[in-house]
Formats: C-alpha cells, structure tokens, sequence
C-alpha cells in the first residue's frame, strides 16, 4: 500500500543557505529543553516551574546577568581553547586540567610568591595572566608532542592529564599552601584581584553588589584574536586546511607535526587563561572544585557555536546561566543533562545542513515498487 | 600488603574495566568508536541499583542497566550511523547526557542500601593453594562470567563466520556490503551490544564490587580508562582482560601502599604525610597514557591493531575504503 507521503532525502549539491546552520542550532536548543522538560515532567518535577525559575535566576536582572556572565567569561576562553582546537580536528579535551594547571600556575606569582608581595596590580596582574597563560600551555604541549612524535590518542591523553592536574592542585591545596589546615589557599592580596564593577560603587552606585570582573574583556578580546588568527593569517589557513584535508595539507608542505604542538599550546594557553581569570577576578585564592566543569562544557560550546568564535561568546552566555540555575534547583544534574540533549541535537540537526529533507504528496500516482518495499 | 589480597581485588575491579572495554572492542572493530563509555556505565550503575532497590532482584538490575545503557547507546548509533555525523563529538554528548540522566534520576539514591549479589566460592577449585583464594574464592559471579567471557568474544570475533562479518564491516565496509552484509544494522547491533556491556560493568560496581550509588564518583573515570584499554589492548579481549586486571591490581596496590609505617625497611612517606597520597592517586592515569605510547609505538610498528574504517561513517554508494 502507497502511504499517502513519503520523505524523499537527497544530498545537497549547493551549500545550505546561510541562515541555516544558526537557525539548526536555535531549533536544536529549544527542542532540547523541550525533551528535558518531559523528562523532568516524567519524573514529577513540573518543567515550567523549573525553567520560570531558570530565567529568574539568570536573566531577571541586572544583579542576576552579572552573575550569568561571570559564569560565561571561563566558558568563553575554554569554547575558544576548543574551537582552536577542533578546528584542526584536533580533540583537546583536556581544557579542564589546563584550566587548573593555569590556576596553579597563575597562584605561584602570589603564593610562591614570584613577586614582591607588594608589586602594583598593574606588575601582578599581567605576570599572573603570563602564568596563566604558560600553565595552559605546558598541559597541551605534553599531549601534542606525544600526538605529533608518536601518534598517542590525543582524546585519552588530554582526559587523563585532567585527572591528574586536579590531583596536582590538591596537593597543594591540601598541603604546602593550606590556610591554617583549611582545604584553600590564603585569599590573595588585593593586589591580585582582577578589578570588578562593585569596585566603582562608590562613584556609581548603580554597579553595587555586580561582580562582573575584568576577565570578561579578555574573553572578548580573546575572541577577536582567535577569529583572526583563524580566518587572517597564515596559521590560521594551514590550521583549517589541515581540519579540512591533511592529506592536501602534506602535500602543500606544511609541517602538521609542529602544528599539533602549537595548536595544543595555544589552546592550553587559552584554558590557562580562563582558570587565572577564574582565582584572579572570582574566588581569589586556590581551592578544590574551582571549575564545576568549565573544560567540558566548553566544548559543547564550541561545538554549538560551530566552530565560530563570536558564536562562542553568544552560546557560552546560554550556558553561563545554564550553570547558575543548575547550581540552586534540584535534582542535581538537571544543567548537565540539558547540556547532553543539546548537543544531541545540535549534532543530529548537522543533518539537515548535508541533506534536503522534503515531504513528497503521492496523490493520485500509482505506488512504485521501491515505495511498497 | 598482601599480594594474594591485592591480586583478590584486582581481579574483582578489574572485571568492571574487563566489561567495559570488551564492549567497546566489539563497537570498534564494527567501526564505531564510542566515546560515551563513561555516561553509558553510569546510567547503567545507577538504573542497576535503582531497579533492585525497588524490587529486591539485583539480578533485575543488572538486566535493566544493560538494557537502559543499551537503549542509551543507540542515540549513537542513530546519529553516527545513519547521520553520519563525527563520532568523537557523539560520543562526548553521550557521557554529558548518559551522566546527566543518572545524575537526575538517580537523584535520592544515595546512601539506601539495595539487594546486592552476594560472592560465591567456586567449590573444589578454592582449595587449590594460593591459585584458590586468588581465583576462586569470595568472588562476584560476575567475575566468574569475566573468565569465561573474555575467550569466548575472541573466539566468536576471530573464528566465527559473524565474527568475520563484525571485522569485515570494521575494516572494509564496501567489500562487506558487496559481500551482502548489512552494513548499517550489524554497526547497529554492535553499538547496542557495547553499551550493554557498559551498562554490565556500572551495574558491577553498584551492585557489587564497591555496591551503592555515589553520584558521577560512582565510576569516576573509569569508563575512560577501558577506551584506553582498548588501545592498549590493541582491540584484542584476551588483552584487556589482562589489562583490565593488571589495573585492577595497582589501584588496590596503591591503596594498600599508605598502611605499613615502614617499607623495605625505610620509614613510609605516605604513613607519615597522606597527602603524598595525591601523587598515588595520579598513577592510574599516568599509566593510562603510559600504556597508550607503548600500544602506538607498537601498532605504528606492526601496522596492525585499529580497524580499518575506525571512525569512517559508511555511506553506501558513495567512493569510500
């Protein structure tokens, strides 16, 4: 028997339209917290409940964007470290352990202490970006040298070495750096905090109790440098074409081997980056779970931004308030498992980016032998 | 630190990576590479604990954390398979979401005590001097179906005319299609197949080797470590049921290393400072990437090991391997 339509799935010759690929994603996040919230509501929870409180809690006001935004600015330098990344198909999956290994590193200035304990900020706080930033980076450059001398699954690598950064951490922590037998570190002098909005309360009251900080312009700018290297320079081309066909890249002579190693330091670096900003300009002082999960979440971002690095910034402010909802509602894991639908259905929707799906009407046409199979 | 203590529990834990990166082998040398390992195992620990919580059967569970790790794996297959989209992106939205559903549905879990499977002797065997109460004494039946279990997936994977369909379509899809193998349906199964194994090995934590539900601590890491076992194992299951046991083993070694106050007659570090204790810690991982560099270096050498079309979707009709 004819069903009365059928679907007919071609590949596209052209290119999608450009609107596509951000409309997919639109679509793919609201279908994604439509399946959450009939999970939610399957377990009893009532899913509008749930996400009135999100929005809230998030978006309701100015106090409440702060917040969101300063949860965005680490996932906007980690979406960046993986969009570098992955855009030489490259699986640094490691951004978590460098995050921390930049945090480590970023605390050495003040803790060691590098520096005189009473340099100016304006000496402190670029020595503990450095830090930061070559934290980040001496955790990519172990998994790219043994990707690029060996051919050792970056994928694992990374992942164990995150393991192993936040076992680093606590030693530390727990150990030489301990307050008083507590698990953290001194609070940093104020020398070494990233200045905030609340700072300037006095003059302008309206930024009291907003705790925005300046790590958030590194994030921006950081977003400009990474899209010009990427699509400006030389680098950048021999990064995508390597992405794209490493085959066509060898034959062009391009040393793939040494860009492994610089694209896994340069995103480190990045990671590194994001945790300094993190200590720096939020929690001023080392402590145990200073990411809930940054380097994770910051490849979904990546991912769902598509490898843009403005995209990067818009997806990382959603999941910015993802993270600060998840933190107050309960059952725990609500945020993550929003995060794992959507990228599910970010991935599923690339789909229709490969293929024109149609719906045919067979009104009126005698059933071929291909339809009644 | 007893080695007859230490080996007793290495077999039992390793019996969880043994699980884990047999399922993994199978979804690989179909093809598939499935990076949600991790997710899959704790969705099945936790629906294992779940279910004999509510009905008293831990043998229920088990089954149920098979199948719900199996059910989990096919959005997978799905997008992998017939989507063709990038099977390492995939796989890392399964573990966000496999450990994102436990989490949620597990919620209230912690700290009940559910009907677990009780350890067996094997009668005859376990009186055999040290092999005994190594092999075959106060075990997990669980780890007595690991013995079996690893021989008998070589010997369907090598021997066996499906198991030289699962190869075929690993390493030559278009010469298996021709051949008339379902390309599609068989890396279906073996996706499913895989995830129900990691759903065997969360359910043989829950529910045995360490019983209860603790969160994402649950399986902390260790559906991570069976991926590197597979490499290590060079997709071989004899291997990495070896391999599974030999880290069994060290992480019970580890643990057993901060007890006596002296060692080889020097005084003990981690007696006198546990948070030495860190560095320990760091040796599974370590030795995780250790083992990697020893299985590339060797696969670089003999040319042998990953399938073929490893991470290659197949689109039939289309210029391919």
């Amino acid at each position: 028997m004819a069903l009365p339509i059928t679907v007919s799935v071609e590949k596209r010759t052209e290119d999608a339209p450009r609107w596509m690929p951000a409309a997919t994603s639109v679509g793919a996040v609201v279908l994604a917290f439509v399946v959450s919230g009939v999970v939610l509501w399957l377990i009893g929870v009532n899913p509008f409940q749930v996400y009135g409180f999100f929005w809230r809690a998030t978006f309701g006001s100015w106090a409440a964007f702060s917040d969101t935004m300063v949860k965005a600015t680490p996932l906007i330098l980690v979406g960046l470290a993986c969009t570098v990344a992955f855009k030489m198909k490259l699986w640094n999956i490691g951004a978590e352990g460098q995050f921390y290994m930049g945090a480590f590193f970023a605390s050495l200035v003040v803790l060691a202490p590098l520096l005189p304990t009473d340099s100016p900020p304006a000496i402190v706080i670029p020595a503990m970006m450095i830090m930061g930033m070559v934290g980040g980076a001496v955790w990519g450059f172990f998994p790219g040298v043994l990707k690029a001398r060996f051919g050792v699954n970056e994928i694992i690598t990374t992942l164990m070495l995150n393991y192993v950064a936040v076992l680093w951490n606590n030693f530390w922590i727990f150990d030489r750096w301990s307050d008083a037998g507590f698990q953290m570190t001194p609070t940093f002098a104020r020398n070494a905090w990233l200045p905030r909005l609340s700072d300037y309360a006095r003059t302008y009251p309206i930024f009291s109790g907003i705790t925005l900080h300046l790590g958030v312009i590194f994030g921006l700018l950081a977003a400009v440098l990474v899209w010009w290297v990427l699509h400006r320079s030389r680098w950048g081309y021999e990064i995508r074409l390597i992405g794209d066909n490493p085959q066509a890249a060898r034959y062009a002579g391009i040393n793939i081997a040494r860009n492994i190693i610089l694209v896994m330091m340069f995103s480190g670096a990045l990671a590194g980056l994001a945790g300094m900003s993190e200590i720096s300009g939020v929690v001023h002082r080392l402590q145990e779970r200073i990411s809930p999960g940054y380097g994770f979440t910051g490849i979904i971002v990546a991912w769902l931004a598509k490898l843009n690095p403005f995209g990067v910034i818009l997806v990382s402010i959603l999941f910015g308030a993802l993270i600060v909802a998840g933190r107050e509602v309960q059952p725990s894991g609500i945020a993550q498992m929003i995060q794992g639908f959507v990228l599910f259905a970010v991935i599923s929707s690339d789909v229709l980016l490969r293929y024109k799906i149609r719906l045919v009407r067979n009104v009126g046409r005698p059933a071929t032998a291909g339809e009644t199979a | 630190m007893n080695l007859e203590i230490i080996l007793h529990a290495g077999l039992a834990t390793g019996t969880i990576l043994l699980f884990a990166a047999i399922g993994e082998i199978l979804a690989e040398r179909s093809g598939v590479l499935n990076l949600g390992v991790e997710g899959m195992m704790l969705l099945g620990a936790m629906t294992g604990f779940s279910v004999s919580l509510a009905t008293g059967n831990p043998w229920l569970g088990v089954a149920m954390a098979m199948l719900a790790a199996g059910i989990l794996s096919l959005a997978h297959a799905v997008v992998t398979v017939s989507f063709q989209a990038d099977q390492v992106v995939s796989g890392l939205s399964l573990t966000f979401l496999g450990t994102g559903l436990a989490l949620v549905l597990g919620n209230g879990l912690t700290g009940q005590n559910a009907a677990l499977i009780p350890n067996y002797d094997i009668a005859g065997l376990a009186a055999i001097p040290f092999i005994g109460p190594v092999f075959f004494k106060d075990h997990s039946p669980l780890v007595y179906v690991g013995y079996v279990f690893a021989p008998l997936v070589w010997f369907y994977i090598e021997k066996t005319r499906p198991g030289l369909h699962l190869r075929a379509v690993g390493e030559k899809p278009v010469a298996a299609d021709t051949m008339g193998v379902n390309v599609y349906a068989l890396r279906y199964f073996y996706v499913f197949v895989g995830g129900c194994l990691a759903g065997l090995a969360g359910a043989t934590i829950s529910l045995s080797v360490s019983p209860g539900w603790y969160s994402a601590q649950t399986t902390s890491g260790q559906g991570w470590i069976a991926i590197g076992l597979v490499i290590f194992a060079q997709w071989n299951p004899l291997q990495a049921a070896l391999g599974g046991y030999l880290f069994g083993a060290l992480r019970r070694a580890i643990l057993d290393l901060q007890g006596p106050p002296t060692l080889l007659g020097f005084t003990n570090p981690l007696y006198i400072n546990s948070n030495f204790g860190f560095f320990l810690q760091m040796t599974p991982y370590l030795l995780t990437i250790l083992a990697l560099v020893i299985g590339s270096r060797q696969a670089m050498r003999k040319r042998l090991g990953a399938p073929a079309a490893l991470g290659e979707p197949y689109i039939r009709g289309e210029r391919g391997l």
